[in-house]
């Protein structure tokens, strides 16, 4: 619904195991560990989360050792994006900008309850999940998580990295781009009807929020 | 140089402020500016209320900027330092909307409320106190973003919080949903649609290289000096 | 036969972007000496660089603005001529929301605005609700309430350290104040459970008593924070790179700063001695032995130099409390507010109806409105609330102090060069979640 792929669903196939030669797959395995155990950080870092990751980065946690110790604040030269807090509506186009403008291979955590979901702040303002915006690929939840977690989902990050068929299947870097004239468009009434019972509400003083 | 003291303009044998105990709900001494207040403007001051400590005055709100302007310069008030500005919608619809001012004075160690009252009816329109507190220049900003309360002789009244060209209307008013008005895919398409790059205000775009590129109508609206554009 | 010598007429030119966006080709011409110069330009004469200036925007996704800000600066050369700060891009909704929370479920949502001074907030808040609800708190929690504030103080005031060393390019001090900060962090998580958003108080209370050995791992850290402010102090007040960074810059005058309701250090820096809780007291503060830090004259390294301080004063109260900390009950006994205990609860039919009452409903303050200021690390912070006797208020608004020391960067920023800029955004020390909030 409203993305159109840049091939047909048809095209995107699996290379069988049969023409990989032995090279590729060493090639792959070595490409995807470097790639792994360097990535480099684009922290978008917006609240709370964001001193929970400068805390990761910091002495006793050391995102260093996993070779995140260059905090790439220029997207065109960092691998992943970490997003770090809520993200309001005003936000939401520069995220969409910065994650457009990452080269590929690139990857994004989404850290924190309010990244993942909106997290506590499902109001008018607050985007109710950046993967709405942008895909993700690990959700780390917490409010905000602990070092330990977020160092969890980069580790699963570092998993899927490595799992990937880097130089097999190159349709992986594809974007699909948005169809910007698709959208889900529920006029004010109905979304009154609808969300009545569960609190779009005017009424400030019942018990369900 | 000298440090600027609090309590400066008390007499030396006033003691020292101690945390409050047991304050009473309604009652208590009322903040000596009222008796002042009343004395200068007479008629344009309302009730005035001490409750938890704190003093509240009303007072009329075409006048407002005349009894800041006399609270911040008066020898016997000087309250030099702005706290807050905000407003209240009370959940009773029927009630007018409640402008807030919230001023300290530093020499006599006071605070005082202020509160005038807005007609939902009519305009919602009050005089900017921003000649008279430079505090109010962003303050009053996110009033008129939450409520809508438009500030006149205000240097730049824009909103502050919410992206210029918000559609969904003033946030903190009680007729305004939670999770607004439309829905989030709606919120979305609208939101990715702000381009944050073309959110310059026209002063700032009067500065650009880019001057020659802008439309012709948006040049000669930047030649005269008018804010359009920017709700 | 004739031999013709041909002159080649090399085009030497320079490509320079017009000011209409097209690449112009400015003629060159080549001197005695064989130095390039354009054509129209006689010798001896100065280049007209012209008075085009310069629009940049900074932001909002950048590492030293400190959070999700845009600063556009219009720049001539290198000096600001106009600073115009836009702030938003963290807004959440926190005062909308309010409205729908009762008065305890408001308190997680203090931790999130102000995420640096957590515990500072929730306390605030709770002595604001507290003042709507005219609850007076047990001597315990007073004292307990100034230990975790002033221990917020601190942490809120190494990272302003931390980042604002590191936007300096001195990278090390970062490490140092994080590395203070993780103890902190061990002692919140071992009291209330969480390091950052700790939800620490209650209306009437504290979320949980302290644990046993808790004042303990305190006494250490207060051992050890000198020792770090220690080596930060003779790593940068001396430094000539940071003097010559922080001297001068973004000046502020008394009045000034008055008239831009700045509060908190930047107040001080600029030499008025206006700290609430010397002025309007909270919690006590005025039966403690300490001093305020009041600078000269309200340049960045002032501010520097008053936050050092403050954080040294923090440490003198804390052990004043400690040895004054007395013992006896946490939360007031005020069935209004307090949940029953749990025994009591699960076993007899009054207090399980009060508990629940209490869970789904929350409790009810008086018709009413309070105001009550604290100093939070970034300055006058705080709650008014406005009540009609339900148990949600009907406005929840936070003086934000961050927000207007923010609207004052403009005045800060005229006249320093594009690199100043920075230093006097992290001499504000903005959160942007209070700011937008």
């Amino acid at each position: 619904m409203g993305l159109t792929p840049a091939t047909s669903p048809s095209s995107v196939t699996y290379d069988p195991p049969s023409q990989d030669g032995w090279v590729t797959t060493r090639l792959e395995f070595l490409v995807n560990w470097a790639r792994a155990n360097s990535l480099w950080p684009m922290p978008f870092g917006t609240a709370c989360c964001a001193i929970e990751f400068m805390a990761t980065a910091a002495s006793r946690f050391d995102l260093a050792r996993f070779g995140m110790e260059r905090m790439s604040f220029s997207p065109r030269q960092a691998d992943v994006l970490i997003c770090a807090g809520r993200v309001p509506f005003k936000l939401a186009p520069v995220i969409r900008r910065i994650y457009q403008q990452m080269p590929q291979p690139k990857w994004v955590i989404s850290m924190g309850a309010c990244a993942s979901t909106g997290g506590m702040f499902d109001n008018y303002a607050v985007v109710q999940g950046i993967d709405t915006i942008i895909p993700v690929d690990v959700y780390v939840p917490g409010c905000p998580p602990r070092p330990e977690a977020l160092i969890y989902g980069i580790m699963m990050l570092q998993e899927k990295v490595k799992q990937q068929r880097s130089i097999a299947n190159q349709q992986q870097y594809d974007e699909m781009t948005i169809d910007p004239t698709s959208k889900l468009y529920i006029p004010p009434s109905r979304i009154d009807e609808l969300s009545e019972p569960f609190g779009n509400s005017v009424h400030q003083t019942r018990s369900a929020p | 140089m000298s440090v600027v003291l609090p309590g400066a303009a008390l007499p030396q044998s006033t003691p020292d402020p101690v945390t409050p105990r047991h304050v009473p709900h309604h009652g208590g001494e009322a903040n000596p500016s009222v008796d002042g207040l009343r004395v200068q403007f007479g008629p344009a001051i309302g009730r005035h209320d001490v409750m938890w400590g704190e003093t509240t005055v009303w007072v009329d709100v075409t006048r407002i900027r005349e009894v800041m302007l006399w609270l911040r310069d008066d020898p016997g008030q000087q309250y030099d330092y702005l706290v807050d500005v905000t407003a209240v919608e009370h959940r009773d619809l029927d009630l007018p909307l409640e402008m807030v001012w919230h001023v300290r004075s530093l020499p006599y160690r006071r605070f005082l409320r202020l509160k005038a009252t807005l007609d939902k009816n009519a305009a919602l329109e009050v005089a900017s106190i921003e000649p008279v507190y430079k505090a109010a220049n962003w303050l009053e900003r996110e009033v008129f973003d939450m409520f809508g309360v438009h500030f006149t002789g205000h240097s730049d009244l824009r909103r502050i919080l919410m992206w210029e060209t918000y559609a969904e209307g003033h946030p903190l008013r009680k007729d305004f949903p939670l999770r607004g008005r439309f829905s989030r895919s709606e919120q979305l398409s609208q939101a990715l649609a702000a381009n944050p790059e073309a959110r310059y205000s026209m002063e700032e775009l009067s500065v650009a290289d880019a001057f020659h590129e802008l439309p012709a109508d948006m040049r000669a609206r930047l030649a005269a000096s008018v804010r359009t554009g920017e709700t | 036969m004739s031999t013709t010598t041909r002159t080649l007429d090399v085009a030497l030119s320079t490509p320079t972007l017009g000011s209409d966006g097209t690449i112009r080709h400015v003629p060159l011409t080549a001197d005695a000496r064989g130095t390039l110069m354009p054509i129209d330009m006689a010798p001896g004469s100065e280049p007209d660089m012209g008075s085009e200036r310069m629009l940049i925007n900074i932001g909002p996704q950048h590492p030293a603005t400190h959070g999700v800000l845009r600063l556009v600066l219009e720049l001539d050369g290198e000096t600001v001529i106009r600073c115009v700060p836009h702030v938003g891009y963290l807004h959440c909704g926190f005062e909308k929301i309010g409205e729908y929370r009762q008065y305890n479920q408001i308190i997680p949502w203090t931790d999130r605005e102000d995420y640096l001074n957590s515990m500072g907030n929730n306390i605030a808040y709770a002595l604001s609700a507290e003042r709507l609800f005219g609850i007076e708190i047990t001597p315990r929690c007073t004292v307990l309430r100034v230990i975790a504030m002033e221990l917020s103080r601190i942490i809120s005031h190494l990272v302003w350290l931390g980042t604002t060393a590191i936007d300096m390019g001195a990278f090390t001090p970062f490490l140092w104040t994080f590395q203070e900060r993780e103890t902190v962090y061990n002692l919140w998580e071992s009291w209330v459970g969480a390091r950052l958003t700790t939800s620490a108080s209650r209306i009437g209370g504290m979320a949980a008593d302290l644990p046993p050995g808790w004042i303990d791992g305190l006494k250490g850290f207060l051992r050890s924070l000198p020792k770090t402010l220690d080596e930060t102090d003779r790593m940068l007040t001396r430094n000539g790179i940071w003097v010559g960074r922080t001297v001068g810059i973004g000046v502020m005058s008394a009045a000034e700063a008055i008239n831009y309701g700045l509060s908190g250090p930047l107040l001080r820096a600029a030499g008025v001695a206006y700290d609430v809780r010397k002025d309007v007291p909270y919690l006590d503060y005025e039966t403690y032995d300490w001093d305020i830090a009041v600078g000269t004259k309200g340049d960045v390294y002032d501010r520097y130099l008053v936050r050092m301080e403050e954080m040294r004063q923090s440490v003198r109260i804390i052990e004043q409390a400690i040895a004054r900390l007395p013992d006896g009950p946490i939360n007031v006994d005020d069935p209004r507010v307090i949940l029953p205990p749990k025994r009591k609860a699960t076993s007899e039919m009054e207090s399980m109806i009060h508990h629940f009452k209490l869970v789904m409903e929350g409790p009810r303050p008086p018709v009413g409105e309070c105001y009550v200021a604290t100093e939070s690390p970034k300055g006058e912070k705080g709650y008014y609330l406005v009540s009609d006797g339900t148990s949600k208020p009907v406005r929840w608004r936070i003086r934000p102090p961050a927000f207007v020391n923010l609207s004052a960067i403009s005045k800060m920023a005229e006249g320093h060069l594009l690199s100043d800029v920075i230093v006097i955004n992290a001499s504000i020390d903005i959160v942007m979640g209070e700011i937008d909030r």
